[in-house]
This record gives C-alpha cells, structure tokens and sequence, in this order.
C-alpha cells in the first residue's frame, strides 16, 4: 500500500513538471501578446503545438548522424524529468530531501544545453553548428555567476548543500532572499534562467532572425516535439530551483502552497517582461556580461553572505 | 492524410514564406498578416524559421524556370501533411508574366496546391480569411469568425 502511493505520488511528479511547464509558456505566450495589444493565441496552444508535432512526418537530414540526431532530444528530456521530480519532492516531501543536492540538480539542468548542442552538431547543417556552438558558449558563460551565486544559499544554510537542508533553514530563519546578498544572488539566477531557457535577450542559439532557428533549425516533428517539451518542462523546473534555493520554497501548507504559487507566477512574469523589452545580445555581449558584471555581482554576494548579510 | 493529422496541423499552422520571383508587393502583404494588428496567433499560427518546421507553405509570384526547382525542393523538405496557399494572380495563373518565356508553367503545375487567394496583391484581409477558411474547411467546422 505505502510503496503503491509512493510510486504514484513520483508518476505524478513526473507529469507534474510538463503540465505546468505547458500552462506557464501558454501564459507567457498570451501575456507577450497582450503586450504588444494582440489577442494572442489560446491558452492551451502550446499543447497543441506539441500534438500536431507528434503527427508529422519524422525527417532526418542526409549526412545526420541519425542515432545521435534523434537521441539527443531524449537526453534534454531525461535530465529536466529527473531534476524536476527530485525538485518536485525537495519541496513536497521536505523529509525526503536527501534524494539529490543541489550539485545533482544542477548537473541534470546542464543536459537540455547538452542535447540542444550534440543536436545541433549531428544534424549535418552549418547553420545548425553555429547554433550549437553559441549554445555551448552561452552555458559556459552563464554556468560560471550561478555556481558562485549558488553558494549564498549554501552558506545561508550553514554550508550545506542537500535541498532540504536548504529548504528548512529557510523554514526557520526566513528567504534568503530577504537578505541583501541574498537578493543580489537572485538577480544572477533570474539572469541564468534567461540564458538557461534561451529566452531574450539570450536567445542567440536559435536567433531565427539570422540563423533560422539555429541549432534546431533541421529538427521537426516529433523529434521538435521532444525539445519543445523539455524547454516547457525546464519552464516549470528552472523557477522552482530558483524558489527552493532563494524564496524558501512552497511549504506543504495551504497558505504555502498559495505562496508558492504567486512566487512561481512573480518569476515567470518577471521573464515575460524582460523576454518582451530587450533586444537580443551578441555571443561576445553576452559572454562579457556574465563573465564580467554578473560575475562581480555573484561575488559580492558571497561576500556579504560570509559577512553575515 | 489521415483527419486527425490535418486537424492537428489546423490547430497550431506554422507558416513558411517562399518568394519565387514576386514583385515583392505580394510579400508585403504577407508580412503585414504576420504584424500585431493583424495577429495570426490567435489562430495558433506563427512563422516557422525553419521549412523542416512549416505545415503551410505560402507561395507568392510567378513561379519561373529557376525556382520551380527550388521550390520543389522546398516542398519535398516540409514532414507531411503539409497545406500549400498560392498568394495572389501571379502564383494562381502567372498574373501579368503570363505570356513571360521565364514563367512556362503555373504554380500548380509545380506542386499541390490546396488554397488560391486572389488579388494583385492580396490585401491582408483576404490573406486571413483565406487560411481561415481553408483551416475551417479541412477540419469541417464551417466558416469560422476571426
Ligand atoms: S500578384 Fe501582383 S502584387 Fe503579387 S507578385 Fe504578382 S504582380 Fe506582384
């Protein structure tokens, strides 16, 4: 009995992260709309995206490696499943928050970076290359301030790194967001989470103004259904790593839970309304503001966090 | 083409926009259907980067003997099922280069066709409650109001 709902309760958390990965790029699609005094598409319309994909004819370009070609979407898919569900019962089952850390979460969350480049490189395509290859400078870039803004957490928590040990620190002393260092770590991960889902400004491995959808430009059809899924997936994962590491989570309360919910939907807005006012960087411009002012501002906040803000 | 493959495609039309030789007034047109004022997305459509990623294929202007190939081979690159909209008299019948010794065949000639908007150029109007209806016809909703 106990070991059948603790099998459901993980099917769930599986489905979990998709469903409102789908409904949160839904909303950011009709709210980039509305911004620009549109009507905008049906709230549902990501999902529909994805059905219509899995219908359509499945093409692999000549001279693509095909193994590679079609399993890398699948890799994307397998790491941002299996972070969100460790996410998912951080949060939910705070007891059981020795499943994974915040290195292992962290790992996973490289591997949709990981497909959408070995995806880029076997399709055969120049275009598709060069997309691979900004994506792969971009993580680099990006990886760099979010692993020194990860320690303000860290240190917060008496240096240690488990999720829940994360998340009940913050049950008791408060977000760390609250503090100054804190705060500033939250920009650097805001600014992470940008470059991570590939939204604007940061959406130069798929610039489909210059590279025609760059790294997944020779993908479609259910192999597209793949990526669309995992960045929709990474949608829902990324802010819930965001909430667990700096605003304390959703505790398993219903005032928690409704708390939850309106820091999720606070992150999720926040992107909207940066993807919908900024143009979008160069590789160098981007790299220059994450090695360098990001980086400075990661730093300080570690600072402050050792000096007990 | 099973229906509910085509009704899905009808659901979320990704649009690709292939020139062959117009006099880039038909393309205007179709560049305005894609602005805010007139939104396509409310229709789920949205412009595909990528052929590999299109369901409808837009075509514009007289197809002539260097693109037909081209455009072939476009055609062959989109996964099926795919719609194929020829956008004003050009694409329909050749238009004004009827009589052109560069324009031997119409565009149907070439490739399936299964929507013809009139017009020189479509306004954008026209271009909307063409693939409006076509979307409605194929998946047997009637006419819908945009
Ligand atoms: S139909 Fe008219 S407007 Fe369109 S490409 Fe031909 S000549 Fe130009």
């Amino acid at each position: 009995m106990e070991h059948g709902q603790h099998a459901f309760h993980s099917d769930l958390r599986l489905f979990l992260s998709a469903l409102i990965g789908l409904a949160a790029s839904g909303l950011d699609r009709v709210v980039t709309a509305r911004v620009q005094y549109r009507t905008g598409p049906p709230l549902a319309q990501p999902f529909r995206d994805l059905v219509k994909l899995r219908h359509k004819e499945t093409l692999i370009p000549d001279g693509a490696a095909p193994a590679v070609f079609l399993g890398a979407p699948l890799v994307g898919l397998a790491g941002v499943t299996v972070a969100g569900s460790i996410l998912w019962s951080a949060i939910f089952l705070p007891g059981d928050g020795d499943l994974g850390d915040l290195i292992v979460v962290l790992y996973l969350l490289t591997l949709p970076s990981l497909a959408i480049m070995l995806g880029g490189f076997a399709s055969a395509n120049p275009l598709a290359s060069l997309g691979g290859a900004r994506e792969m400078k971009l993580l680099l870039a990006c990886e760099l301030p979010f692993l020194i803004a990860l320690l303000v957490p860290v240190i917060h928590a008496g240096y240690e790194i488990r999720l829940g040990a994360i998340l009940s620190a913050q049950a008791e002393g408060g977000a760390v967001a609250v503090h100054l260092s804190g705060a500033l770590a939250l920009v650097v991960g805001v600014l992470w989470m940008q470059a991570k889902l590939g939204l604007v400004p940061f959406d130069l491995a798929e610039a489909e103004t210059e590279i025609g959808g760059g790294a997944l430009i020779d993908y479609g059809g259910p192999p597209l259904a793949v990526y669309r899924l995992s960045h929709a997936m990474l949608l829902a994962v990324a802010p819930l790593f965001l909430m667990a590491l700096f605003l304390g989570g959703a505790p398993p309360t219903l005032v928690g839970f409704a708390g939850g919910l309106v820091k999720f939907a606070a992150i999720i807005a926040l992107s909207t309304v940066i993807r919908n006012t900024n143009p979008r960087l160069r590789i160098d411009q981007a790299l220059r503001l994450f090695w360098g002012p990001i980086t400075a501002l990661a730093v300080a906040a570690v600072l402050l966090a050792l000096g007990g803000w | 083409m099973s229906a509910a493959a085509l009704k899905a495609v009808c659901n979320a039309p990704w649009v690709f926009h292939c020139s062959t030789g117009s006099c880039n007034n038909c393309d205007i047109e179709v560049l305005d259907c894609l602005c805010p004022r007139f939104d396509v997305e409310r229709f789920g459509m949205l412009l595909a980067g990528s052929v590999k990623q299109a369901d409808v294929l837009l075509v514009t202007g007289s197809c002539n003997r260097k693109s037909a190939a081209r455009l072939k081979r476009l055609y062959e690159q989109i996964p099926k099922p795919c719609l194929v909209v020829a956008i004003g008299e050009c694409a329909m019948s050749r238009g004004i280069f009827i009589e052109s010794y560069n324009c031997p065949v119409p565009l149907d000639h070439i490739i399936p066709v299964d929507l013809y908007i009139p017009g020189c150029p479509p306004k954008p109007e026209a271009v909307l409650a063409g693939i409006v209806r076509l979307v409605g016809r194929v998946t047997a909703k009637g006419d819908r109001a945009p």
